[in-house]
């Protein structure tokens, strides 16, 4: 549905983009993770049509960006990072003058506007001027506008930036919702949104891709080895290390926290080999008590953290 | 054809939603009336002087010592009144990030620059509306002849969108709406004056700075007669603006 073939763009000196490519199957929601100034923006401006790229091509919908703009353009429905509202304008005004500018039949206008504005919440607003509204709302007719002309592919930046906790669960329930006939392009700082919203992720840093996989294959990947949490009350916890030590298939056992009595600590162990087993038996022998044994998984924070710092080693 | 009239109608809301059209149409239909009352006074004393009294058969011609100048008088309230109406078309869009909308919207350059240039043209039109009313005045308490009235309202109309596409244009280069109206100003302010020093300078001059003037071009509508000579200046002046407009929406996008 979206394919970006070595999309280059640079501003004079600047290379906001820089060679990527990747491609988003009908009916996907890919996610476009990276830090301020990755070229997230840049890149969705180029896969508009609001900006030619410099180097490289898209095809969005089966047509060319750059050879086929209003055909693709009438395919594509776009959420700028600020929602593209005029001030003056009532809601519905401005949605049935976006309807009429997208290429919505006039018969139908009204009504899709309506269905739209219940679909997005918006229509109590309906007669309220745009210049009005709360940051939320704002994002909202944004979301509205975007989805009016029933486009194949929605390309949202930040769609939840500046939403409280209750309107970005609703946001992402509305995603979901869209996302089953649409193909969806959507960029966040928000990690759990990621794992919650996307089925890929395209983790981008510096205008270059460092990364495109599933959420979860993501996780699995840059887990070089097994951390166990493991927590013991025991009257010496230096006694305990040494014991955790000595299981067989262990590289290293680190201190975590201690009360008193009771102190945690991480394990580390050989990718693929589970030592939970030896862990438990080595406590118990000693007559130690085990309160606790449980796997740490590397959260997609530290995982963004991860392939978004000098060790781009992984491509 | 569509797309163009729904941005000229967009833009005409606009203009009726922000103080500029009651500020644009108010300020010329006053302006134009004390013109109006000043030529009408001017007028009278001279037509008593030749001993015809007001409209009588051996009046002076009304035609040409109170219309004819009334039009002419009408390019002072134009170099006031259309920065206002051109200023913020592309200034505004840029700044508040609706031409984000526009230009991923599937419309061509043209369909948006014609429909902006077709907004403001409306509004300009509905300020000369208003002076219709001082028209129908002289018709009423006097005998005009009609022709150089409708040819001067042509030619009105001609250095009206000279204005209007020479400050879309304008609009498209900057972000800030005052720094456009500013710039827009400066610009009709040249093009009204160059001329002035053309009785000082040789004869070639005097003819290339009087054909650049774009006042100087209305003269002879405002006789009555239409010039195919005025019409190329006018008619060529409107679509070079509008061509560099779209250029220039175009190669902002290369900038970014
Ligand atoms: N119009 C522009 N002119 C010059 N440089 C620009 C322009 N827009 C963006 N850049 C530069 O291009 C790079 C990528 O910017 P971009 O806005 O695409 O990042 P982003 O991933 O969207 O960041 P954020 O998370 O902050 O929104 C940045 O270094 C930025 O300074
Ligand atoms: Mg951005």
């Amino acid at each position: 549905m979206i394919e970006v073939q070595h999309l280059t763009k640079r501003y004079g000196p600047t290379t906001a983009v820089d060679d990527v490519s990747f491609t988003v199957e009908k009916g996907e929601v890919l996610g476009f993770l990276g830090p301020n100034g990755a070229g997230k923006t840049t890149t969705m401006r180029v896969l508009t049509g609001y900006m030619p790229p410099t180097e490289g091509r898209a095809v969005v919908a089966g047509f060319d960006i750059s050879d086929e703009p209003i055909e693709a353009k009438r395919r594509i429905g776009y959420l700028p990072e600020t929602p593209p509202l005029y001030p003056e304008m009532t809601v519905r005004d401005y949605l049935l003058f976006v309807s009429r500018i997208k290429g919505v039949p006039r018969a139908s206008r009204a009504a899709r506007v309506n269905e739209v504005m219940e679909r997005t919440r918006v229509a109590d607003v309906a007669t309220r001027h745009c210049g009005k509204l709360s940051k939320g709302y704002r994002q909202r007719v944004g979301l509205a506008q975007a989805v009016l002309h029933n486009p194949d592919v929605l390309i949202l930046d930040e769609p939840t930036a500046g939403l409280d906790p209750k309107q970005i669960i609703e946001t992402r329930q509305l995603i979901k919702e869209f996302g089953g006939d649409h193909t969806i392009i959507l960029s966040t700082h928000i990690l759990p949104e990621v794992s919650q919203t996307c089925h890929r992720v395209v983790i981008i840093n510096k205008g270059r891709v460092v990364a495109v996989d599933t959420p979860d294959n993501l996780t699995a990947r840059v887990r070089g080895s097994e951390t166990m949490y493991v927590q013991v009350e025991a009257p010496a916890p230096a006694d305990v290390q040494t014991a955790l030590a000595a299981v067989s298939g262990v590289t290293h056992v680190s201190l975590a926290e201690t009360r008193g009595p009771i102190a945690g600590y991480e394990v580390n162990s050989e990718a693929g080999r589970d030592v939970r087993r030896e862990l438990a038996s080595a406590v118990v022998v000693k007559g130690w008590g085990l309160l606790e044994l449980r796997p740490l998984r590397m959260s997609l924070e530290e995982i963004f953290l991860h392939l978004t710092t000098e060790e781009v080693a992984h491509e | 054809m569509s797309n163009m009239l729904a941005i000229a109608q967009k833009e005409l809301k606009g203009y009726f939603a922000s103080p500029i059209a009651y500020i644009v149409i108010g300020f010329s239909a006053i302006l134009f009336g004390w013109f109006f009352i000043n030529l009408l006074y001017y007028f009278d004393r001279m037509a008593m002087q030749a001993g015809g009294g007001f409209g009588g058969p051996q009046s002076v011609n009304v035609n040409e010592s109170l219309i004819a100048p009334l039009f002419l008088n009408v390019s002072v309230i134009l170099l006031f009144t259309l920065p206002l109406v051109t200023m913020r078309t592309y200034s505004e869009e840029k700044r508040s990030g609706t031409i984000e909308l526009l230009l991923t919207s599937p419309l061509t350059d043209l369909q948006i620059v014609m429909g902006k240039f077709l907004g403001g043209l409306v509004l300009y039109a509905a300020m000369l509306a208003v002076t219709v009313v001082h028209m129908a005045f002289l018709f009423a308490f006097g005998n005009p002849e009609w022709r150089p009235v409708v040819t001067g309202y042509l030619g009105l109309l001609l250095m009206g969108s000279c204005f209007l596409s020479l400050g879309l244009f304008i609009s498209s280069l900057t972000r800030n709406q005052i720094v456009a109206g500013m710039i827009t100003f400066a610009v009709f302010l040249l093009f009204w004056v160059v001329n002035w020093i053309s009785t000082f300078t040789g004869p070639t001059t005097q003819a290339v700075l009087n054909y650049l003037s774009i006042t100087e071009h209305l003269n002879d509508f405002t006789r009555g007669v239409v010039d195919t000579k005025h019409l190329v200046y006018y008619v060529s002046f409107i679509a070079f603006s509008l061509f560099l407009t779209v250029r220039s929406v175009d190669s902002e996008r290369w900038r970014g």
